[in-house]
Formats: C-alpha cells, sequence, structure tokens
C-alpha cells in the first residue's frame, strides 16, 4: 500500500499543502484538477524529483521518503513523454533495462515483450522525433514500464491525443492496471477520470479537496468547484433566512428570486445548492407529484450527446437538464417551447 | 517587411559589405601569392615544423583544458548559485583583457621564480621557453570559447530528459555520460573547434612567454619584421589555408542536432 502522509510543498509562490492519500495495491487513481493546481508537483515528489518541505511516503509500510530517486518503484512518464531523442526507440525502452546485470539477450526480450504490450514493436528502430504523439506516449510508457516500477505515475497521459487515440491509450492503460500494477494518473479531464479510476483526488490550489470512488466524489461533491470541474452545472448561491425554515424543508432564494426546496438546513446564511440534472423531470404541464420544486421555464438550447440530449432550459435560473432522444421526440422538446421543471427536495444538495 | 524588394537590396548590400571585407583580405593573400612561393615554402622545414607545432600546442591545449572545462561549463548551465554571474565574468575575462597582458599575468604564474615553474622544472616540464608554456598560452586564451559553447549546450538540453532518465533507475554519472553530453555534443564540440582555432591564432601572450620554439604566427611575424611582406605573405597564406581545412572538416564532423518532441 502506498501511503501519503502530509505533503508540503512550495515551489517559488506555490504551495501544495497537506496531501494525505492512502492508495492500496493495483489501484488507479487519478488526480484530477485545473492547470496549476499542483498535480504534477505531486507526481514529482512521489517520484523523488522534488523534495517536500514536509510530509512522508510510506510503500508497503517502509518509509522511502528519503530514498533516492534511482531507487524509488515509482516509474513517471510525463506529459510530454520526454524520450530521449538521440536513442532509437529500442534503446529508449532498454534503457532502464541496462547497467542492472540483465543479461543481454534478456534485455532484448523484456524490451520486445514490453513494445507488444504497447504495439510499438514496429516502431524499435525509429528515432522518437519520426513518431506520432499516440506512437510517442506508448514508446514512454513501454520505457517506463521496462523499469518494472511499483506505482506507474502518468502525468496528462492523454493531453495531447485525438479521440480515437485516446480510446485505445486508455484500454492500453486499463489493460496494465489488470495485470496488478498501481498507476497515479494526472488529469484535468472528468471524464477521462471517471473512466479510468478506481478512486479519484481532486486538487485545488494545492489542496486536496476530496477524494473516494469516483461515484462517490461525482455524487456527492463537497464543493462548489468539485461540483462545476465534475461538470454538474445546476448550482445556485442561495440565501437562507431564519424563517425560511417550514415543513421540515429549507427554502434558499438564488440571485434571481428562484426559491429552492431543500431537506437539510445550511447551517448558514448562504449556501450552494447542486441539482443533478438527471433528477430533474421536464414535462409539458405542471405535474400532481410529490416533488416541491416546481418552475414554468422555456427551453433555449439543445444540445445531442453521447447519451442523451442536454436542454437548456430558462426557469428564472438557467438550469440543465439530461434526457433522452426518446423524450425529446415524445414530448416535443423543441427551443422556444414551454415546459414545466420538477426536482424533489430530497435530490437538492447543499454544497 | 523582408519580402519588400528595396529592403532586401539594402539588407542584401550591407551583408555583401560585411562578407567581402572578411574574404578580401584573405582572398587577396591566397592570391597574391604565386605557386612557386607555395611550393618553396612548403619546403621549407622551418615553416613545416612551426605549423606541426602551432597545430599540436593548440590540439593539446583543447584536449586536456578544453575537457576539464567539461564540468564547470555543466555547473554553470544546470546549478544556480551565489555570485554566478561574477563566475560568468570571470570566465569571459580572458576575451577581454589585452593578450600580451594576459602573457604577462601567466608569465608571473608559470616562471622558473614561481612553485609551479619549479615543480614544471622538476618533472621537466619547461613552461618558459617551452612548448608547455606555449600550450597554456593557449588554453588561457581561448577557454572562454569552450566553456561557454559548452554551458550552452547544456543548458540547451532538457532537464525534463535527466530527470526521466533518472527516475528510470540511472545514475547521475550515467545520465550525464548518456544524455546530457551526447545530446550537447554539437556544441561541445563546436566549442572546442573554436577554441583550438583561437589556441592556433595566438601571438600576444605566446611571444611573451615562448619566443621559442616559433609557432607560426610568431613566425609569420618575425618574417615581416625582419624580411619584408613578400617573405611573410606565403607563411601566412599556408598557414591559413590548413587552419581552414581542419576547420571545415571539425565543423562537417560535429554531428546532428536532435529535436526533443514537445
Amino acid at each position: 500500500m502506498l501511503e501519503i502522509k502530509n505533503i508540503n510543498a512550495r515551489l517559488g509562490e506555490f504551495r501544495l499543502q497537506n496531501i494525505s492519500l492512502e492508495i492500496e495495491p493495483g489501484d488507479y487513481l487519478t488526480v484530477l484538477g485545473l492547470s496549476g493546481a499542483g498535480k504534477t508537483v505531486l507526481l514529482e515528489i512521489l517520484a523523488g524529483l522534488v523534495k517536500p518541505e514536509t510530509g512522508e511516503i510510506f510503500l508497503d509500510g517502509k518509509d522511502i521518503s528519503s530514498q533516492s530517486i534511482q531507487k524509488r518503484p515509482f516509474g513517471l512518464v510525463y506529459q510530454d513523454m520526454a524520450l530521449f531523442p538521440h536513442m532509437s526507440v529500442r534503446k529508449n525502452i532498454t534503457y532502464a533495462l541496462k547497467g542492472k546485470g540483465i543479461p543481454k539477450q534478456e534485455q532484448n526480450n523484456k524490451t520486445l515483450e514490453l513494445a507488444r504490450l504497447t504495439q510499438v514493436e514496429h516502431l524499435l528502430d525509429r528515432h522518437p522525433g519520426t513518431l506520432s504523439g499516440g506512437e510517442a506516449q506508448r514508446v514512454a510508457l513501454a520505457r517506463t514500464l521496462a523499469s518494472d516500477p511499483k506505482v506507474l505515475l502518468l502525468d496528462e497521459p492523454l493531453a495531447s491525443l485525438d479521440v480515437k487515440l485516446r480510446q485505445e491509450l486508455r484500454e492500453l492503460l486499463k489493460k496494465i492496471n489488470q495485470t496488478g500494477k498501481t498507476i497515479i494518473h494526472v488529469t484535468h479531464d472528468p471524464m477521462e477520470a471517471a473512466t479510468l479510476s478506481k478512486k479519484i483526488a481532486i486538487i485545488e490550489k494545492g489542496e486536496l479537496i476530496q477524494w473516494g470512488r469516483p461515484e462517490e466524489v461525482f455524487r456527492n461533491p463537497v464543493s462548489e468547484f468539485v461540483a462545476r470541474f465534475s461538470g454538474i452545472k445546476n448550482i445556485f448561491l442561495c440565501e437562507f433566512r431564519k424563517s425560511s425554515e417550514k415543513n421540515g424543508l429549507s427554502h434558499g432564494l438564488t440571485k434571481n428570486n428562484i426559491s429552492i426546496s431543500c431537506l437539510d438546513d445550511p447551517g448558514k446564511e448562504t449556501a450552494h445548492l447542486m441539482i443533478p440534472g438527471e433528477d430533474i423531470i421536464v414535462s409539458e404541464e405542471k405535474l400532481e407529484t410529490s416533488a416541491i420544486n416546481q418552475y414554468k421555464g422555456i427551453i433555449n438550447e439543445i444540445y445531442f450527446l453521447n447519451h442523451g440530449v442536454e436542454l437548456i432550459i430558462d426557469a428564472g435560473e438557467i438550469f440543465s437538464v439530461v434526457v433522452s432522444k426518446r423524450s425529446v421526440e415524445k414530448l416535443g422538446l423543441v427551443p422556444g417551447k414551454k415546459v414545466w421543471l420538477s426536482f424533489k427536495a430530497s435530490a437538492v444538495k447543499i454544497l | 517587411m523582408l519580402k519588400d524588394w528595396r529592403t532586401q537590396l539594402v539588407l542584401i548590400f550591407f551583408s555583401g559589405i560585411i562578407l567581402l571585407f572578411i574574404v578580401a583580405p584573405i582572398a587577396g593573400l591566397l592570391l597574391r601569392t604565386s605557386p612557386t612561393e607555395y611550393s618553396t615554402t612548403l619546403q621549407d622545414n622551418e615553416v613545416v615544423s612551426s605549423i606541426g607545432l602551432t597545430l599540436l600546442a593548440s590540439m593539446g591545449a583543447t584536449i586536456i583544458f578544453g575537457i576539464l572545462s567539461v564540468p564547470i561549463a555543466y555547473l554553470l548551465a544546470r546549478m544556480n548559485f551565489p555570485f554566478k554571474g561574477l563566475i560568468n565574468g570571470i570566465i569571459d575575462l580572458p576575451v577581454v583583457i589585452p593578450h600580451s597582458a594576459a602573457g604577462i599575468a601567466l608569465l608571473g604564474l608559470i616562471s622558473r621564480g614561481t612553485w609551479i615553474g619549479q615543480a614544471g622544472e622538476a618533472a621537466g616540464i619547461s613552461f618558459v621557453g617551452g612548448v608547455a608554456g606555449i600550450v597554456v598560452a593557449m588554453a588561457f586564451v581561448s577557454l572562454p570559447f569552450a566553456i561557454n559553447a559548452a554551458r550552452d549546450g547544456f543548458a540547451a538540453v532538457p532537464e525534463k530528459l535527466e530527470k526521466a532518465a533518472l527516475n528510470l533507475g540511472a545514475s547521475p554519472q550515467r545520465v550525464f555520460f548518456s544524455i546530457s553530453l551526447p545530446l550537447a555534443k554539437r556544441s561541445v564540440i563546436s566549442g572546442l573547434v573554436m577554441m583550438w582555432a583561437r589556441g592556433l591564432s595566438e601571438f600576444g601572450a605566446v611571444i611573451i612567454i615562448a619566443y621559442h620554439p616559433m609557432i607560426t604566427p610568431i613566425l609569420i611575424w618575425e618574417r615581416f619584421t625582419s624580411f619584408g611582406l613578400s617573405y611573410a605573405r606565403p607563411v601566412a597564406a599556408i598557414f591559413i589555408l590548413v587552419c581552414l581545412a581542419i576547420f571545415i572538416t571539425m565543423r562537417v564532423l560535429s554531428g546532428k542536432r536532435y529535436h526533443v518532441r514537445n
């Protein structure tokens, strides 16, 4: 198990603060955050390339905080791959195997095995300068795997690839993870995190905001940042007055005077309320249901997505609602059409 | 702006003047020397041995001091420390001080009265009036070329490549010899070639330390002051041709550039 305890680091003006994480063997952890949040620094600290001010790193119970870069069993793949431009792909992959007393035949076999796994066998005699982005990324992976790291550290490995190559590399990363290799993958893309990881850690301005299983994090974001970053759109800053608690419900007022009822008391005068798009029901008429929050609105825009249709509805506040294509056809939903929105108080989350 | 033909004409005109300024005296010197003069001078043992001495002494200076200067070049490229600017300035000193003054300064360090001079004598190495002195004088005035080129070469190697190599388990020594040095090779060699070329042409510092054995720049000067231009010119022409031939060959052989993916 990899345990990161209270890591603090300062790089110029930037500070990484109190990062603590626990990663089980074979886990796939995605560290999610905006550019400059400190994700890469965290990887460099784990790899031993940056020395933290304080904090400890334990691997299988052993403190490796002061272990040299060469001895740490972490393999780092940089975002720009950092392939050695003066060496062939074969020599790049073999680099980690040399100087370890491994017989040449065994080095060759291992290189071929990794080249096969990463599908770069046909590129072995090429130089990095002649490779495409996807090919270079695969070679970088093979080179790092050659050092047989216990933990694979990936810095935005899919960032520079097109959709098709992303999918291929995603599958490769899953395959590598299935061999039991622990992976820590840094990205700014929540979709990437959701599709690959067993756990997600969200970093904002050098601080670890939330971490856990993807469904936990995306379903129960602890802050507005996490919610927005996770792609949740219906977040409203509401005011709560003392008198606003009635019928066991709290009622928040948005800046456009829309009242939203929720089950819990935020315990403060202002709070962000969040309504997952899939918990909102769209209908042509007002519904007689238990949903206490009902608003009349007008469809502003319609976006066809892979998994459904996103409606942007102006109901005093702008709501994003995801419905099925069938619903769009059945209800005749088109921009300009007046509709009703309904959601339960229990669907409203206080951030 | 550069697409305007008038601008192009002005640029070409001024570029031509500058190129002519460099090429004309050398071409004039080479062309004014007759084939007979070339042939006679090439049979002059004093000239041949002087050119040989000059080439070897400068090469010796480059090999010994140029290679010794690689660590400081790497240090200046990779590390930040107090007074780094001052150290960079010190390295450029030999270029900015008059070379005869550099010769006097060196003489104060390696003359027979100093402990270095005495240690050399004890080991059978004579600096003053000896090849060792020529090597030291040539190295002193030409070192900045090697150090500056190597420093810029190392600085241009992305640090990330070195970090990646360390992460793959390589020792710092292996990283230096397998990543940093090969990638900075072109600059390092280019600097050594420049150092060697600069050493060949040194006159001021060498004449103070060792008039004899006579390196070619001193031989040219001696023939000019003792016998006149017509005796000095063929020596100068042959020396220039030899230097050009070696210089061009070294440039061609100094390797190709690598492009790092970004």
